[in-house]
């Protein structure tokens, strides 16, 4: 009996949610987006696919305000993990799903997406929205043949952490451009386990956006490249031997346990609460270092540029997350309209006014940096500045190369490349092989991945 | 040692080895319920903190910045569909294969499990494209379709073992008295194979409340479920555990509780049919 009792509650449990499925497809009940999309000055919809970054959130929550200056234009927001969010709308743009009207994407893929015509440029911007105060290594990072096919929503690029009063105590003075040899000697003495203090913390975590990127533009600044200008792969380099022996050395040495594990999320999470006396990485994590409410060392944390060998560019790196309009848009100038005012001088204006100017969006705009309340909110706000406008993506190394970016190459088989060899990275940090294994392993990855694609032969 | 004490220590350790195993099994939702009443910071520290003062913060901060509830109702209409719907064409399958066996009978069966054998991500184009030109991008019914046939090998297998278990003399009494097959079905086979088929559709609900893959790449906003819920509270700029694990807590919630409130059938439906 139960059996049928059981039968009969979820036979009308069933039926109850087909009712509602059926409910659900008719066309009454369906959004009709779909079709909005295509009448341009009707009621659009946008569609927005963006990451969980606290800028983006900000962005999320302000954009109420353009809905309510634009009443024909709503939004709706696809919030999803980095890289999930780069397979996502790299099937929809190359399959013309037309998903998407508004991009979340960095300085990797816009040019490589605008090659392929994936990405609508960015053409008479109005003069209100000062394109010039854009600063321009950040405008070259985006831009393919002369023309901008995104729009900076923030820029980073990478500098040393280190907390001031374990360098006070011990006597050292940090310039304002450091080395990488005076790096090591004071991991060495700041290093103090028994008290939960690691001389330095970095990248080790293995994937092209995490120690890959550390690494590449360690290897830049010890005057090493990944590919000649035949495209032929270096990774066998003395440079590149001696910038890995010099990684695995200072973190095996002076870094926190499980390093392998830790990239950007964790190391700030070490440094924030007091775990690292030294941290070089992305300029973002200031504000986050500098907040008494997410940081306990908010009142310590001091900043210095990243730090160099033997050849200064190239040592720091240029990264911006940026929206851009999808080719498959079905509405190209309410996705171009919304990404110009998420981008502009009065939204910068907008988030100091909302949420301070400490959240105020970095590294984008000139603008920002000239307003006395920002730099005095931001006290980094100088050292971001010069290391953005000191990055060189078209001149990242020593020796002349074919690609762009700093750290990484601008091209599409880097992605997958980048993370093989920051996995084999990670195995000489944990001693699964030796430096010199690792390196051989890399370049013979490099030389298969590079022969694949038709780079060399 | 009498046989009773050593039968007694046997039941006892036998007892130890499934609670561990359990608690083994359990330990990292229970985790994630844990994290999920941490502050951020508190959710990495090491050593991992078991004390603390719980917080409702992270909670709170998901309501306000997604909409659960309609993530949740396209779980609940997507899972509960497809597996309605794979019912309706497993049963009428599994029947035919059960009782009126051919030549190609277990090749077929092999068959529809061998589907289950290709990465998903090997038919993605394709199936992406099939439903960009059906307009079926971000819909609940596509959604439901794919559910359907993502999990019909498994509930065709299941179904079919259930109804082998039943004798078919039962059925042979049936047809004498006039049964049609389908009063047969309806009313021999089905009530008699119930535990089966229930145990095989929450089975169904559970696989398509957790599917990740198909949920991510087919839609937007508008069917959305769970899954993509999860996958938007992880960050690359920021620290993210405590308040992924509070939506991963109240994502799988309701399918927690829909699973113990069922866990008496779902036992039986497994082990139904074991001892003849």
């Amino acid at each position: 009996m139960r059996q049928f009792r059981f039968a009969k509650m979820i036979a009308a449990f069933l039926m109850g949610i087909l009712l509602v499925q059926i409910h659900a497809c008719s066309p009454s009940s369906q959004d009709s987006e779909g079709a909005s999309g295509s009448q341009a000055n009707e009621n659009t919809t946008l569609t927005i696919a963006t990451v969980n970054n606290s800028d983006m959130v900000v962005m999320q929550d302000l954009s109420k305000q353009f809905e309510e200056e634009n009443p024909n234009i709503s939004l709706k927001w696809v919030v999803l993990e980095e890289n999930v969010l780069r397979q996502r709308v790299t099937n929809d743009i190359a399959n013309r799903g037309g998903q998407f009207d508004v991009l979340t994407i960095g300085t990797y893929e816009t040019p490589i997406w605008a090659e392929q015509s994936w990405l609508l440029p960015f053409e008479n911007l109005p003069a209100e929205y000062d394109v010039e105060d854009i600063l321009p290594p950040v405008r070259d990072a985006l831009s393919y043949e002369d023309k901008l096919y995104a729009l900076p929503f923030y820029a980073e690029s990478s500098m040393l952490y280190y907390r001031k009063d374990l360098f006070d105590a011990a006597g050292i003075t940090v310039p304002d451009q450091p080395t990488y040899e005076q790096v090591r000697e004071w991991a060495a003495a700041v290093h103090d386990p028994d008290n939960g203090v690691y001389g330095i913390c970095l990248r080790g975590k293995p994937g092209w956006g995490e120690n890959t990127a550390l690494f590449t533009t360690m290897v830049n600044t010890f005057g090493g490249k990944w590919f000649d200008t035949e495209w032929q792969p270096t990774l066998d380099s003395p440079e590149w031997r001696e910038a890995l022996t010099y990684y695995v050395d200072i973190l095996n040495q002076y870094g926190p346990p499980g390093v392998s594990s830790n990239g950007f999320n964790e190391n700030l999470a070490l440094f924030s609460t007091g775990n690292c006396g030294m941290w070089i990485d992305a300029t973002v994590a200031a504000g986050k270092l500098a907040d008494p409410d997410e940081s306990q060392v908010a009142d310590t944390v001091a900043f210095a540029r990243a730090p160099v060998a033997s050849y200064p560019n190239g040592s720091n790196w240029l990264w911006a997350w940026s929206l851009a309009v999808p080719a498959s848009t079905r509405s190209p100038e309410a996705a171009q309209t919304f990404i110009q005012w998420a981008t502009s001088k009065p939204y910068v204006q907008l988030v100091a006014q909302e949420r301070g100017w400490v959240a105020a969006p970095p590294g984008t705009r000139r603008s920002t940096y000239e307003q006395p309340e920002y730099k005095e909110a931001a006290p980094f706000a100088d050292i971001v500045l010069t290391s953005i406008e000191s990055a060189d993506p078209s001149k990242p190394t020593a020796d002349p190369v074919p690609y762009k970016g700093v750290q990484f190459v601008a091209i599409p088989e880097f992605q997958a490349l980048g993370t093989q060899v920051g996995q084999t990275l990670a195995a000489a940090l944990t001693g699964q092989v030796s430096v010199d294994q690792a390196l051989q392993q890399a370049q013979a990855n490099a030389v298969e991945t590079m022969k694949r694609a038709g780079y060399i032969s | 040692m009498s046989s009773a004490s050593s039968k007694r220590y046997r039941y006892l350790f036998v007892t130890v080895l499934g609670w561990l195993a359990a608690a083994l099994l359990f330990f990292p939702i229970f985790w994630m319920v844990l994290t999920s009443f941490k502050t951020e910071v508190e959710a990495i520290a090491l050593p991992p903190k078991l004390f603390f003062q719980p917080t409702f913060e992270n909670y709170i901060t998901i309501q306000e910045r997604a909409d659960y509830f309609s993530f949740a109702m396209n779980s609940i209409v997507i899972s509960v569909g497809s597996t309605l719907l794979a019912l309706i064409l497993a049963i009428p399958a599994a029947y035919a294969m059960a009782f009126f066996p051919t030549k190609r009978t277990k090749g077929t069966l092999l068959w529809m499990l061998s589907t289950k054998m290709l990465p998903p991500v090997g038919v993605l184009v394709p199936i992406y494209l099939l439903f960009r030109d059906s307009n079926l991008l971000d819909t609940r019914i596509g959604l439901t379709i794919i559910y359907t046939l993502i999990n019909l090998p498994i509930v065709v297998w299941m179904i079919y073992t259930f109804f082998k278990d039943v004798p078919k003399d039962i059925l042979e009494a049936g047809r004498m008295d006039g049964a049609s097959p389908k009063q047969e079905v309806f009313h021999v086979l089905m009530p008699l194979s119930l535990p089966g088929i229930a145990s095989t559709a929450l089975l169904a609900i559970i696989l398509s409340w957790n599917e990740a893959f198909w949920s991510l790449n087919l839609t937007t906003t508008n069917a959305a479920p769970l899954t993509t819920f999860i996958a938007s509270f992880s960050s690359p700029q920021g620290l993210f555990w405590a308040q992924l694990s509070a939506a991963s807590t109240l994502a799988i919630a309701p399918i927690l509780i829909f699973g113990w409130l069922s866990q008496r059938q779902l036992v039986r439906g497994l082990t139904f049919g074991a001892v003849k």
